[in-house]
């Protein structure tokens, strides 16, 4: 109760500050001088007061203060005190409180982090900063109030849907939640620029920290989800194009691709027409995101509750805030004729430019699969469902030529190369066919298509590899990102080529036998825990070579609220996964058992985390 | 001319896009009883919940009789309110209540079934969601009104005391 009032009034003293950080920095804006110490005093105090209101709702629920709504609909007082912390993000106005948390931490850093910078572009930044951050605090007041009181104190809550109940999971919210609102300091800055005209060389220096500190954390927060997926819903895939995965990947793709014209922008004063829209983009796609996944047009987990008038509300301040960046843009931009220099067609330059439209492609594919079936409800209310096939016919051809560009791309030179001695290219060439070659040869699926995407990929896994052993003007933290990359296209490559399954209804007792796997369903054995009970098949696995495995998946069954989960159990090597899970059949006595050997799933998750490592590296590198 | 003509399009087309957004907020949530009434029942074939056989759409729903084809899952919270006017109905001998077990799972299903009661005569498995969009449901619960093979009515959102007294009167 008290914690409710504490973090209801520091969430309105937070708003306050934001009106006056606008009010003070508009009327101050022609003397700045005097403002410098004053905003950063304030935002410190309307970040102290958000954090004030966070650790509040973080509190009830760790007291299991029921009389707040947020808690009872999302707590219960079995639950391990870790889910119970964890519960503070795993709902709709707890999220929306974490972005405000995250929102004012990074514009508080941004400010401390950027002292040197002209003080108009700073407040600025600010300004745009904190009209995002008003919007988030007007949304969370009005529609999603996360300090509900319940009047009378319900004894018990309700409990956090147990397939969220997860280590993984538990994470992934905070770390994606710094990718999406670090894209925010990037939107605010760079439409600042824009309207100070200050897009150059040294602003691409001062703003590629934030780039690259958002992308790591993109990139591992849909690793994380990408997981959790893997091993909680019971599919054996990591990746199904489901709506919400694409929303991640949509700002993920626009990032990746402002990173690229960054370093160029870093170089050589040009590309800044691309800077900004695909700031602007980032963003907005993270926004659109958000509101797909909240306003219910779109089911999905992520999906709390269905309540119109957040969706309206979320478009209305997501439409308001593109509106206001094209108005920037076509208003204050004005592209240099003069240094946009033409270049030589066999140069870096062009590399980057074609590889942004590659990702540009990759992007609206994502982005149509995604909207397409909403557009297509509202104009003829019919309903489809966009799958796999799709995004895999419209993007797996473009790869190859995309993969390919990634390989030589780095290795020319910037404005004008040449190809001289760049014999190993075609060498190297010439051994990813042929082992690709060697490798399709031997499975009937697709012989073409597949030899031709696996040797564009090993052509990119053998050239970086290459460059880690020769030390000439070496770029470590992108050699190491696109090692990862080509890692990781090779890994999800195999892995779909050669993962197998066998699905089938056994009782105890039971023994299935195929050409070369045996699976006898030895027992059950039941187990109870805090907060579910479990029952436990115990499997044993023989492989073509005699080798047997034992293998113990498990049937959770939640006491708050009554949920069955399967939980898969996972044999991981170096080479392949084993990946088992078990579900009830309708006739008690059996039990629908689906076994996966799924090769290279380990690298795939390695790869990814390759990728970020060599954000990072580039992120704490000293100037060269 | 160029100049402006870039801008004005693209500021078009954003515009569009929130059209259609703001339409599509509206589709998935207001109650819209009048769409889809008066139509023919889709044909289609479907697994039942409890036998593993696939039925038509046409074996389950005869003539000059009424139905209430229900759409639920375990794990929708709404269902569970619902759950015991359906019970209620179903002690009815004019109308026959029909189920669609939507994304769901078995085990859930029937935990369900046993702690609240069964209303159904028949249920229809629908794992992946696709039976309910046969029928142009938007979510869960969802509700039918059939005679003689014409949908007469279409309750989006969970039924209430209200609801099931309008069906009272249009099945005596």
């Amino acid at each position: 109760m008290l914690y409710s009032v504490i973090g209801y009034y520091s969430l309105i003293l937070g708003l306050c500050f934001s009106l006056i950080l606008i009010f003070f920095s508009v009327r101050n804006f022609k003397n700045s001088k005097l403002l410098d110490t004053k905003i950063l005093s304030f935002t410190f105090l309307q970040f102290f007061f958000v954090v004030i209101s966070f650790l509040s709702l973080v509190l009830s629920f760790i007291f299991s203060d029921f009389s707040n709504e947020t808690v009872f609909n999302n707590s219960h007082t079995t639950k391990p005190l870790f889910y119970k912390i964890a519960g503070t993000w795993g709902n709709h106005e707890g999220s929306l409180l974490l972005w405000l948390f995250v929102l004012t931490l990074f514009i508080l850093i941004f400010l401390l982090r950027s002292k040197n910078q002209p003080t108009k572009y700073k407040i600025l930044t600010l300004v745009f900063q904190q009209i995002i951050i008003i919007g988030f605090f007007v949304f969370l007041l009005k529609t999603s109030n996360p300090f509900n009181f319940l009047f009378p104190a319900p004894e018990e809550g309700l409990g956090l849907n147990p397939i969220l109940q997860d280590p993984a999971l538990a994470i992934h919210p905070p770390i994606l939640y710094l990718g999406y609102v670090g894209s925010s300091i990037i939107f605010s800055s760079s439409l600042a620029a824009t309207s100070l005209n200050l897009i150059t060389k040294s602003w691409a220096t001062h703003i590629k920290k934030w780039v690259l500190i958002s992308w790591i954390f993109l990139t591992l927060g849909i690793l994380l989800g990408s997981i959790w997926a893997y091993y909680e819903l019971g599919w054996g895939g990591f990746w199904f194009w489901d709506p919400v995965e694409n929303v991640s990947l949509m700002p993920w793709l626009a990032l990746t691709t402002l990173l690229h014209c960054i370093l160029v922008l870093e170089k050589k004063l040009i590309l800044t027409s691309w800077v900004i829209i695909l700031s602007i983009s980032t963003f907005t796609l993270s926004m659109c995101g958000t509101f797909l996944v909240r306003s219910g047009i779109l089911n999905s987990v992520h999906t709390f509750a269905n309540d119109p008038e957040r969706g309206l509300f979320i478009l209305i301040f997501l439409f308001s805030l593109i509106f206001l960046s094209l108005f920037i843009f076509f208003f204050f931009h004005k592209t240099n004729k003069d240094t946009s220099a033409s270049f030589f067609w066999l140069s870096k330059e062009t590399s980057i430019i074609i590889n942004n439209w590659f990702m540009m492609y990759f992007l609206s594919v994502v982005l149509i699969g995604t909207v397409y079936p909403i557009f297509l409800d509202v104009l003829s209310s019919q309903k489809i469902s966009v799958g796999a096939p799709f995004y895999h016919k419209l993007i797996i051809p473009f790869l190859i030529p995309f993969l390919l560009m990634m390989a030589i791309g780095p290795k020319l030179k910037w404005i004008k190369s040449n190809l001289e001695d760049k014999i190993y290219l075609i060498i190297l060439l010439a051994i990813s066919i042929l082992l690709s070659f060697l490798i399709v040869k031997n499975f009937d699926t697709n012989f073409l298509l597949n030899t031709i995407l696996i040797s564009s990929a090993l052509y990119l896994f053998l050239i970086t590899l290459r460059d880690f052993f020769i030390r000439k003007n070496n770029n470590i933290s992108q050699n190491i990102a696109h090692f990862g990359f080509s890692l990781l296209i090779v890994s999800i490559l195999f892995n779909n080529l050669f993962s197998t399954e066998i699905i089938t209804n056994l009782k105890v007792g039971e023994t299935f036998k195929s050409e070369n796997t045996k699976i006898v369903f030895e027992g059950l054995n039941q187990r109870k825990e805090k907060n579910y009970q479990s029952i436990i098949g115990n499997f044993s696995i023989q492989n073509s070579k005699g080798k047997i495995e034992n293998m113990l998946p498990e049937l959770r069954i939640y006491n708050q609220p009554n949920i069955v989960t399967s939980e898969a159990d996972i044999k991981t090597t170096l080479i392949s996964d084993k990946f088992i899970v078990i579900n009830l059949v309708q006739s008690k006595d059996y039990f629908n058992i689906r076994y996966q050997v799924k090769p290279f799933m380990i690298w795939i998750w390695f790869s990814v985390v390759l990728i970020s490592f060599g954000g990072l590296i580039s992120f704490i590198k000293k100037k060269v | 001319m160029k100049n402006k003509f870039l801008p004005l399009s693209i500021i078009f087309i954003f515009v569009i896009f929130f059209i259609i957004f703001y339409k599509g907020l509206q589709y998935t949530n207001i109650y819209t009883p009048e769409i889809k009434t008066n139509n023919k029942i889709p044909l289609f074939s479907a697994d039942l919940f409890y036998s593993n056989k696939v039925v038509n759409s046409s074996e389950l729903f005869k003539l000059d009789k009424f139905y209430l084809l229900n759409i639920w899952s375990s794990w929708c919270v709404p269902c569970r309110k619902e759950h015991s006017l359906l019970m209620h109905l179903g002690k009815s001998n004019k109308i026959d209540i029909i189920g669609i077990n939507y994304k769901d799972t078995k085990v859930n299903a029937e935990i369900f079934l046993d702690e609240l009661g069964n209303p159904y005569k028949k249920i229809i498995f629908d794992q992946e969601g696709i039976n309910a969009i046969e029928w142009g449901a938007y979510g869960v619960p969802e509700s039918y009104l059939i005679h003689n093979g014409i949908i007469i009515r279409k309750y989006t959102g969970p039924l209430n005391k209200k609801l099931i007294n309008e069906i009272k009167l249009l099945i005596k």
